[in-house]
């Protein structure tokens, strides 16, 4: 009975074990790839900004009332 | 011993099981260099064809800075010391083929490339950064490990390859 019970114990714990730690899959240094590309920068060049960048040129704008001038696109369309 | 404290040691080793199959151990100097068979640009390339000689293995991969950076080091390596018995194995590990080949065509690359999109070798030798260079002696054991690529660190890199090559004949 014993055993039974020793089992019964230890199972759940190592259920929760695993549970836990399958969630930390390590991402290795040769698959970071996609972290090294340019948007995923907190501020890159005017012709490809990180995504912080286009995201204050996007309150800018809006709270300017005026677009364009930073960058390429952006006439005097009013379209953007 | 009570039965709580034996359940806690269990777990205890669980938890310790499963942290040590989520990290990769890196290799001891001295230890044997783990075998590769990888497709490379013309065939296979194949650890155990260099027994005898002294390898760089270096991982690299497209999107990597400072592998950019050693690629003329490493050329000027192989040009420097290939007849005294070294050679440079370059281990790509672009998931996509692509990405490699653009980097070879923009940056020459005179000495062997493998390519390993899989992963498993930066595994087997427990790379913990990019780039990763592991210098493999004529027994096929491991002399040095290196990880990332500095201006600074040519030296003593070099340093190294010569002394793994031996006095000059």
């Amino acid at each position: 009975m014993t055993g039974v019970r020793s089992v019964a114990r230890v199972v759940p714990g190592v259920l929760a074990a695993a549970m836990a730690l399958s969630g930390c899959a390590s991402v290795q240094p040769w698959e970071k790839g996609k972290l090294a590309q340019p948007a995923m920068t907190f501020g890159a060049s005017p012709l490809a900004p990180g995504l912080e960048t286009r995201y204050a040129e996007h309150i800018y704008t809006s709270r300017e009332g005026a677009s364009g001038g930073s960058g390429v696109g952006g006439g005097g369309c009013g379209c953007n | 011993m009570t039965f709580r404290s034996m359940t806690m040691r269990r777990a205890a080793l669980a938890l310790c099981a499963g942290l040590a199959c989520a990290g990769a151990w890196a290799l001891d100097e001295g230890a044997a260099a783990p075998k590769f068979d990888l497709p490379g640009r013309e065939g296979a390339v194949q650890l155990a064809n260099y027994q005898g000689k002294v390898v760089y293995v270096d991982f690299w991969a497209s999107w990597c800075g400072p592998c950019r950076q050693s690629f003329p080091w490493l050329n000027e390596m192989q040009a420097k010391y290939g007849a005294r018995g070294l050679q440079v194995v370059g281990v790509n590990l672009d998931a996509k083929g692509d990405d490699a080949r653009k980097f070879l065509a923009d940056v020459p690359a005179r000495f062997q490339v493998a390519f390993d999109p899989a992963g498993a070798t930066p595994r087997a030798y427990g790379i913990k950064g990019m780039p990763s260079s592991v210098l493999v002696g004529p027994d096929g054991k491991v002399i040095l490990q290196h990880a990332g690529f500095k201006a600074a660190d040519r030296a003593e890199l070099e340093k190294a390859i010569q002394t793994a090559l031996g006095p000059q004949k």
